[in-house]
């Protein structure tokens, strides 16, 4: 008779006396992850390859309208404007789109892309400090609302005005002590020195533009509610004293982006989930304040969102594989991953949630991961307590959504698919994964470069 | 065997580990315990091998490279000398 063979698993041996628990340590969070969305991961990776990002349709959704639900439950009259640089892919964009975003734009070529998406000018907001002359005819003439960050561009649009056919529409940036530490005052005018103030006199006096908002973006992930009733505070008091002063009621006031999303950043003990404000959290703060700041019901502004990370960061997923397993010469385990920080920039500020794919023995050793690139700093994460993986082994990596697949690099490797699951369970690319060919395309060889000998 | 265990550590059959000359105590998986009484057992690390392919389903490439690394353990811990 022949004996059923075991299951196979890595041997290994991990010390009891370690000393301090990890909170992260928890058996649930190592249960493998097989399906997103009820997709097959393992299907996903032979389809598109691996590494691979994967955005949920349906979380995005879920994720809006419960955002919006705050809001809209507390404030008559609530508008999200998405912010692209956290996730400018296109059908991404169309998502929000269709759920009623306008479109937050910091650059020229965001603001093309939102163009091309089909959003009305009227209904994208072009921030940031670098705007050209082009940028800023282009804009007005498209009926946006330029929100200026400070007087050269202030001027700058006294000066095209006299240009152009179309009275420009503008609001300004402001920047205030919000009791939050970094105070991000390098952006907008100050409130509390009087630089906002000389802002507005400055273009109510001018008379070359319609004043129609005020803006703030306090700074991102936000762990405290508090800031943005102070934020909110602060731009009421502006907005009611262009009331008083000039006799105008501003459309609206644009609270910015900033609310956390269900990450933890590195250094904190707790994970984002238990400490990070929800939405009815910051909606509570923000419209408890607008409404009894002394607004009427006549000149009750707009309130604008642009947030970003909280919106999508759930919603997207990197899936990987595992190249390699190592042990460092302090006896730590580490796994190399074919998904490095070249993809993945924001493992530099947390400590992303990672899950196998496969169903793994019970037991777990604490792992470095290392990312594919030759560089010290290539690490997804320095320590988490992982089942026993081995070389071709899948993972997934939680939260990505925000700000990966725009700050992404094309360095040592290239940038990979990224796909959608849509609400029916179907797989789409929405963004292919680069090629050499598509790195060559953008070189030019000089003729006298075009040939060599080599010995 | 490139490695010997201690003569006085103590493993239990549900993978405690407990070395009495420092007072510290392991966890070690079910294959773990297996190669611990097999490196009793047996002078080779090639006859060990040999049990765990005959025992587990998998392939010899894959049990030397996780051998190799395991022993490494049990030496980083102390709990093996070279023999
Ligand atoms: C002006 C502005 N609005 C919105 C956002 C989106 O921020 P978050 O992703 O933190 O919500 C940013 C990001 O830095 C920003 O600069």
């Amino acid at each position: 008779m022949v004996m059923e063979k075991l299951r196979y698993e890595r041997p290994v041996i991990t010390t009891l006396n370690a000393g301090v628990t990890n909170k992260f340590g928890t058996k649930s969070l190592h249960a493998p992850v097989s399906t997103i969305d009820g997709v097959s991961v393992k299907e996903i990776i032979a389809k598109y390859g691996s590494p691979v990002f994967i955005i949920s349709e349906r979380k995005i959704r879920q994720t809006y309208r419960e955002a919006y639900r705050a809001f809209a439950t507390r404030y008559p009259k609530v508008q999200f404007a998405w912010s692209y640089k956290t996730n400018y892919i296109n059908a991404v964009c169309n998502v929000f789109h269709q759920e009623g975003a306008w479109a937050e734009v910091v650059s020229i070529f965001e603001y093309q892309k939102a163009l091309k998406n089909g959003v009305e000018g009227k209904n994208i907001l072009f921030n940031g400090p670098e705007k050209t002359d082009d940028d800023l005819k282009t804009a007005i003439q498209h009926g946006s609302v330029i929100h200026i960050d400070h007087l050269d561009e202030l001027y700058q649009i006294i000066e095209l005005s006299d240009t152009l056919k179309v009275r420009p529409r503008v609001a300004i940036r402001v920047n205030m002590d919000t009791g939050i530490y970094p105070m991000w005052d390098r952006f907008g005018f100050n409130y509390e020195s009087g630089q906002a103030w000389d802002a507005i006199n400055k273009i109510m006096l001018t008379d070359k533009m319609d004043l129609v908002g005020l803006h703030c973006h306090i700074g991102t992930f936000m762990l405290s509610a508090n800031a943005y009733a102070i934020a909110a505070n602060k731009l009421a008091d502006l907005a009611l004293g262009i009331i008083q002063k000039h006799k105008k009621t501003l459309e609206y006031l644009d609270l910015g982006g900033g609310f956390a999303s269900k990450n933890t950043l590195k250094g904190s003990f707790l994970p984002g989930t238990d400490v990070i404000p929800s939405f009815d959290d910051y909606a509570e703060a923000i419209c408890s304040t607008l409404l009894n700041a002394g607004f009427t019901r006549e000149n009750l502004p707009l309130l604008i969102l642009e947030t970003g990370r909280a919106l999508i960061d759930e919603a997207g997923y990197l899936a990987a594989s595992v190249i390699a397993n190592k042990r460092l010469s302090d006896g730590r385990r580490a796994i190399v991953m074919d998904a490095g920080v070249n993809i993945l920039f924001t493992s530099f500020w947390y400590d992303h949630r990672i899950s196998p794919v496969e169903q793994a023995g019970s037991q777990t050793e604490n792992t470095v991961i290392y990312g594919p690139l030759c560089m010290n700093i290539d690490i997804l994460r320095e320590s988490v307590t992982l089942p026993l993986l081995k070389k071709g082994d899948h993972v997934v990596i939680h939260t990505v959504g925000a700000y990966n697949m725009t700050q992404w690099m094309q360095f040592i490797a290239m940038r990979p698919n990224v796909i959608l699951i849509d609400e029916k369970g179907q797989t789409h690319i929405i963004r292919n994964r680069e090629t050499v060919e598509d790195l060559n395309k953008m070189e030019e060889m000089p003729e006298h470069l075009k040939s060599f000998k080599l010995s | 065997m490139r490695i010997k265990l201690k003569s006085n550590i103590a493993v239990s059959d549900n993978g405690f580990v407990f070395d009495p000359a420092t007072g510290d105590s392991y966890s070690v998986n079910p294959i773990g315990v297996d190669i611990i009484r097999w490196m009793k057992t047996y002078d080779t690390e090639a006859e060990v091998i040999n049990q765990i392919i005959e025992t587990y389903d998998i392939d010899s490439k894959t049990v030397e490279k996780d051998l190799y690394d395991f022993l490494n353990l049990l030496q980083n811990y102390q709990l093996a000398e070279n023999a």
